[in-house]
């Protein structure tokens, strides 16, 4: 029936799952109860990388789930976009440890999104095998590209990008520098000697950053001035739009948690659930949760098809997911009560992926901005003109 | 279970229709007609009860093609009984020679059809009503007072829920039946509305008379039966399809625009914190949709209503903000006339104080978090005061 469905025409894909979408989830929910339990995540996170490289290495080559939409004659899966994110969802459900932000999110994105070439081809087998890990040293600014930190003379860069998720463990650092002709976008060997890495204390441990300082490192190109900025743009949309599934991921996780503890904690006599106070405060969540599964969603299909504005879609998905996801991290400590504020419950390692996963490739309300910029900003006389009447005081 | 040879034909009997009888042209109860004889008012329903037997999803396959070729939305005229009665209709309607003879005049608009529910004393505790329906003979004798009928005064059927034993708990003592609203014992009175308007109605009955064969399922029975027109209604209220922008977040966005003189950087994010809740709820009706398509509606499907009501009453709101002293003014409440439930080319004012009833009719935003808790997350009853009690003894006022 499923595959009847998907040859009907677009309007009616978006958002069925096929059959092979449904056994990849399941698949990749066994692999993290496996590889990726609380206990497991609690003891990686405070570990040195904070994550497990061979458990990553099956990632790629095991399941292969870490280039779900490359292409196949670059070596991955040769799948959807929608693929991915149904892994991705997965594995922000159970914080699974791992570079996935910058291997996953953005660097495999930009190296698809990049012409083919002797640097792109090889490093791209490599991330989606889960051999090498790659960061994205590029600033951002909520889809688009930030303003650029480092030189190219030649192909070597030199300059200093701060705040750079996954970099502290990253084989390749993906680079964007400013050359004499514009930004182009280059890989760069993280163990080459004028590479230096200071690792930060982050809020999440599970999302570990450095800053990377480059004096003279060589950078082999991987898109050129003429379509870096495209590839960057690119990158950063895809990376929103898993971001943002992530976010659904992380968020259904903890409604469960919530919902099954409102069932089981006695107070007054009575499960805490019975109460409206609780019922509704987590009736709102699960709408929150829904409409946040819809943007993020649409974004993706729109990626992968080209039915919307990515733009558009993307800042969407993000600035409502961001806000869900912080809202349900919150409701889940108040609806835990006291326990939801201890170490040992694992209620706090998700309020800080959710503050950390809002902040990261544009808050809420930069997407909102960017929303408005889309929406509002460019209206003319047309929709003046459609205005609903208004009363004046005049009987009717 | 949709396949391709099934919408293929949905939509050739479609175009047939449109072929035979020109929306443009012909009356409404004829094409109405001609599509129900084709199969196509509800195509999920059985063949000769207006349906083909096909998934519900293709619905929107048939529904495009009519109104694609300018038919109207037969929801818009005739909406409790395309929405509420059909179904249950066809659900519990005791043969099938009476589900004919219901459906298709309901169907081409000849008959419209109200919902007897709400009475003063039972709201959102709805099985608590005190309408009173008592046996006699093949009939059954009908007293008591229903509120908040849309349509009323010119249904010529309703659907009713009466009490037909008082010494049981309030959800067993229930019976549903269709009621003629033209019969003996049956009076219908404007309702006037904080609008000014009397939109819906209060309907007496006085020993008014209905066959035995016009009841719904079994004696007793009648809360169960009233689900599947609850579910339908919810599900009516909630969730219309719709482009990028359309509804009601047009209108404060089209008044926005007019007025750029009264547009401030606060009030422009409140807008667009409004439009992103209004386009998540829009993705998710499509996605809902989508679910139904392949198995029945999921969990979105119930939070539209919810949603879908709050947003209503926040995008008037911002309205009313937005235009400021402009917005105090009214086209005066002495018409105290009667409007339809499609006229809602009342001006800006109007819209916004009819939206506080959006959170009340069609189950309270209370309720509907109820059923989300409950239904959707597997949360616990409330604990309930009345429970168990025969319904004569429930404390009541």
């Amino acid at each position: 029936m499923v595959e009847k469905l998907a040859d009907q025409p677009r309007d009616h894909s978006e958002f069925i799952f096929s059959d092979e979408q449904n056994q990849l989830r399941a698949a990749v929910r066994k692999f993290c109860a496996d590889n990726y339990d609380e206990q497991t995540v609690r003891s990686l996170m405070e570990s040195d990388p904070p994550f497990d490289a061979k458990v990553w290495a099956r990632l790629g080559g095991e399941l292969g789930v870490l280039g779900l939409s490359v292409p196949e004659a670059d070596g991955g899966v040769g799948g959807t976009l929608v693929d991915q994110a149904v892994a991705v969802e997965e594995l922000g459900s159970s914080l699974a440890c791992g570079p996935l932000f910058g291997t996953v999110f953005l660097a495999i994105p930009a190296l698809v999104a990049a012409s083919a070439g002797a640097a792109r081809d090889e490093l791209l087998a490599e991330l989606v095998e889960g051999r090498r890990t790659a960061a994205f040293a590029v600033p951002d600014l909520a889809g688009t590209l930030g303003e650029v930190t480092v030189t190219a003379d030649g192909d070597a860069l030199t300059g200093t990008v701060e705040r750079v998720v996954d970099a502290g463990a990253a084989d390749d650092l993906l680079v964007a520098a400013r050359g004499a002709d514009g930004v182009a976008l280059y890989a760069v060997d993280a163990s080459a000697s004028n590479v230096h890495r200071s690792p930060l204390a982050t809020l999440d441990l599970t999302r570990p950053q450095a800053g990377v300082e480059l004096s003279g490192a060589p950078g082999r190109l991987v898109a050129g001035v003429d379509e870096a900025e495209r590839v960057i743009e690119h990158a950063l949309q895809v990376g929103s739009a898993l971001l943002a599934v992530e976010q659904v991921g992380a968020g259904q996780h903890l409604l469960d948690l919530s919902v099954e503890y409102a069932k089981s904690r006695l107070q007054f006599g009575r499960q805490i659930g019975s109460f409206q106070a609780i019922k509704h405060k987590l009736a709102d969540l699960l709408v929150d949760l829904e409409h946040a599964r819809s943007s993020a969603y649409h974004a993706v299909w729109a990626l992968s098809d080209g039915s919307d504005d990515p733009a558009l879609a993307v800042s969407i998905a993000q600035a409502t997911a961001s806000a869900a996801l912080s809202r349900i991290a919150a409701d889940t400590i108040q609806v835990h009560g006291g326990i939801g504020f201890t170490w040992e419950h694992q209620a706090h390692l998700y309020f800080k992926r959710a503050t950390t996963d809002a902040a990261l490739l544009g808050s809420a309300e930069q997407h909102r901005s960017r929303v408005a910029e889309l929406v509002l900003d460019v209206l003319d006389g047309s929709a003046a003109d459609r205005a609903p009447r208004v009363a004046d005081g005049t009987p009717a | 279970m949709s396949t391709i040879l099934d919408s293929d034909r949905v939509a050739d009997l479609a175009r047939k229709v449109v072929a035979d009888h020109d929306p443009k042209s012909v009356p409404i109860p004829e094409l109405l007609g001609a599509a129900y004889d084709a199969g196509l008012s509800w195509v999920h329903f059985p063949e000769g009860l207006g349906g083909l037997g096909v998934s519900r999803g293709l619905q929107a396959v048939a529904d495009g093609i009519l109104q694609g070729a300018g038919g109207p939305v037969p929801l818009g005229l005739n909406p409790m009984g395309y929405g509420m009665a059909a179904p249950t209709i066809r659900e519990h309607a005791q043969t099938d020679e009476v589900k004919r003879q219901w459906l298709r005049p309901l169907a081409t608009t000849d008959d419209l059809w109200c919902q007897l529910f709400s009475e003063p004393g039972a709201g959102s505790d709805l099985a608590g009503l005190a309408t009173t329906a008592v046996p006699d003979g093949d009939e059954w004798i009908i007293n008591g007072q229903k509120v908040w009928t849309s349509l009323a005064h010119r249904a010529r059927w309703g659907l009713l829920l009466a009490r037909t034993n008082p010494d049981v708990p309030k959800h067993k003592g229930l019976t549903y039946f269709v009621i003629d609203m033209h019969g003996a014992g049956v009076e219908t009175r404007p309702l006037r509305q904080m609008t000014g308007q009397a939109e819906f109605n209060e309907v007496y009955f006085t020993d008014a008379r209905i066959p035995d064969a016009h009841r719904l399922g079994d004696v007793g029975n009648g809360w169960n039966v009233a689900m599947t027109t609850l579910m339908n209604e919810r599900t009516a209220l909630g969730g219309s399809g719709s482009r990028r922008g359309a509804g009601t977040i047009s209108e404060a966005v089209s008044l926005w625009a007019s007025r750029p003189h009264r547009q401030t950087p606060v009030l422009r994010d409140r807008l667009t914190q409004l439009w992103l809740r209004a386009e998540a709820q829009r993705l998710t009706s499509e996605r809902s949709r989508a679910s139904a398509g392949v198995g029945g509606p999921g969990p979105e499907g119930s939070i539209g209503k919810l949603v879908g009501a709050e947003l209503n009453q926040q995008i008037y709101q911002f309205c009313m903000d937005f235009l400021g002293p402009e917005g105090i003014l009214y086209h005066g409440y002495d018409s105290g006339s009667r409007i339809g439930e499609r006229d809602w080319q009342g001006p800006i004012q109007q819209r916004f104080l009819r939206s506080r009833a959006n959170t009340i009719e069609g189950g309270t935003s209370e309720v509907m978090r109820n059923i989300l808790g409950e239904r959707i997350l597997g949360l616990p009853g409330d604990l309930r005061a009345d429970s168990g009690m025969p319904w004569k003894e429930i404390p009541r006022g």
